[in-house]
């Protein structure tokens, strides 16, 4: 039985279509990343999946039913805001998590923990307890909302250390991200643009055969001003360019007419500008 | 004209927000100051900007009015429009009404903010808010432009174009610096500056902090040694100066492992016991 199945799942506000006949499953021991620009529907989709909201059209299935009441007390949601009492400590915070969900609390084991209220700890730490608090029950299906945002590289590793050990477990995982790096990081990945699937799969199917111009030059200060103002998208990557969506010759001609040295080749397109480019396309 | 720190450590009670940090930012440089919360990234650039002052050591910068300013909080008054906004910013900064409007023009334009002009600043989205904060601490085209987290909990496309943004004030020769927490964004730098605690972990051009780790870091599907290795997606990432992990695969090493690795090494200092994994 798979976790989660969406299955073309639509959602109106009044002439507004926030979620547009969407796709998405989730099976157990996978970890699927959920990307997309603000407004591109994710906080819907997370509130059809728990039943806060009802489809318009399309069904969902949560844990092989519809998202009742019964089947989200096997869902543990982390979202951006941690939803934990920060007045709390991290063990009274603990305690009241367990009892919401009538389990027993283990002693909680917080690195960084040192029995102040919540408010007063390191993000990292508040992070941590959050996690614990969300997971404590053991959910089948655990969705994250931006786990990570601010935490430093190490902290990141750790946490998403407890991740894959959930899904290992057999459980699943469904996380948004903006981290690209992140992202790059899920067994699957399904990305979102102003309400629709643009694109999903793994990360090597999505990128496959998508192309981006990279141009080495002398003066990349010129270079960009050139390329900018002649309407491309281009971006700094160190001390060289990247420009999406265009052709290799357009971009050399453009920069030879300003008289600017570059050489341009085609690359592998980064996970980060397919995202870009399907969001502007969809846009258009 | 190059600016900077020299060894500036900024107090505040008895712990040190930032410890002895030295930094040179050339004009046209693209600087990011990478690190988790807590890291002292908003400490260095309100030292910088002049908002706090060292407890010790220099810091060489251009006189403030040629220095522009985004901090955290949500740019502009939110109850005054964008363009009233512009209008308000060009006078604080003497700009002439014909000069201001040429700025203004371009850069709304670049930044597709063109048709909110008479939006009020508060009922712009998140993105939108940011971009207005780069043209408002650009307008003046400053000689240091100086961003908090400008990308933080913006999306991929928006933060696209605030990229661009800032690429562009330094392809007109600005030294951009700014503070965050994406490693990949920071990947992209002329110049970084990775910190941890309020002391530098890392520093300088991004391929030359990588560059000694290659053929060092390894991908595998069980964890290394303690101390050595830490999680990447599925499986696990190594640090192996020497020899080859049993059915590991040598990858490229990104800017993200130097900087676990630089943390790694600095816990496995006497004082502490490396935990990871």
């Amino acid at each position: 039985m798979m976790l989660l199945r969406v299955m073309a799942a639509s959602r109106r506000f009044g002439a507004h279509t926030a979620v547009d006949r969407v796709d998405v499953t989730v099976d157990r021991g996978e970890v699927v990343g959920l990307l997309g620009a603000n407004g591109a529907g994710k906080t819907t989709l997370v509130k059809l999946i728990l039943g806060l909201l009802a489809p318009t059209s399309g069904a969902i299935e949560l844990l092989g039913g519809p998202p009742s009441r019964t089947a989200r007390t096997r869902v543990g949601y982390l979202p951006q805001g941690l939803g934990i009492y920060e007045d709390l400590t991290v063990a009274q915070q603990l305690a009241f998590t367990a009892r919401v969900h009538g389990y027993r609390a283990s002693p909680a084991a917080i690195a960084g923990d040192d029995g102040q209220p919540i408010a007063s700890l390191p993000l990292g730490v508040r992070r941590q307890t959050a996690f614990a608090a969300a997971t404590g029950h053991d959910p089948d299906l655990l969705l994250l909302d931006e786990p990570t945002s601010g935490v430093d590289p190490l902290g990141r590793a750790r946490l998403w250390d407890r991740v894959r050990d959930h899904a290992q477990l057999g459980r699943g995982v469904l996380v948004s991200t903006h981290y690209m790096s992140e992202a790059a990081q899920c067994d699957r990945l399904v990305i979102l643009s102003q309400g629709r699937v643009v694109a999903s799969g793994g990360l090597h199917e999505i990128i496959a055969g998508r192309r981006t111009v990279a141009v080495a030059t002398d003066d990349w200060q010129r270079a960009f001003t050139v390329l900018d103002a002649a309407a491309l998208q281009v971006a700094l990557a160190g001390r060289r360019l990247r420009v999406i969506a265009a052709h290799p010759r357009t971009v050399a001609s453009t920069l030879a007419a300003a008289g600017v040295a570059a050489q341009t080749t085609e690359v592998p397109a980064t996970l980060e500008e397919v995202f870009v480019e399907l969001a502007r396309q969809r846009a258009a | 004209m190059s600016y900077g720190f020299e060894h500036v450590t900024v107090t505040y009670g008895d712990h040190d927000a930032v410890h002895a940090v030295s930094l040179r930012i050339d004009p046209g440089a693209v600087t990011a100051l990478v690190g988790g919360d807590g890291a002292g990234k908003t400490t260095l650039l309100r030292a910088f900007a002049g908002r706090v002052e060292p407890s010790s050591g220099r810091v060489h910068r251009p006189p403030l009015h040629r220095v522009g300013v985004l901090t955290a909080d949500p740019p502009g008054y939110g109850d005054l429009t964008v363009a009233q906004n512009l209008r308000f910013v060009a006078r604080v900064r003497g700009l002439s009404p014909h000069r201001a409007d040429e700025r203004a023009d371009a850069l709304l334009a670049a930044t597709g903010l063109a048709g909110a002009r008479d939006r009020l600043a508060d009922r712009l989205s998140g993105g939108m808010r940011r971009k207005l904060g780069i043209v408002l601490a650009t307008l003046h085209e400053p000689e240091i432009l100086l961003l908090d987290e400008p990308t933080t909990g913006v999306d991929p496309v928006s933060r696209t174009d605030l990229w661009r943004l800032m690429a562009g004030a330094a392809g007109a020769g600005t030294a951009v610096v700014f503070a965050t927490t994406y490693i990949d964004e920071a990947e992209r730098c002329t110049q970084v500056l990775a910190l941890d605690r309020g002391r530098v972990l890392a520093g300088g051009d991004p391929e030359r902090i990588m560059e000694p780790l290659r053929g060092q870091v390894y991908q595998a599907s069980a964890p290394g040694p303690a101390g050595r290795t830490w999680r990447r997606g599925a499986g696990w990432r190594v640090w192996m100066p020497v020899g080859v992990p049993d059915g590991a695969a040598a990858v490229e090493p990104d800017l993200e492992d130097a900087v676990v690795i630089a943390m790694l090494r600095r816990d496995a200092a006497p004082r502490h016991t490396a935990e990871v994994g």
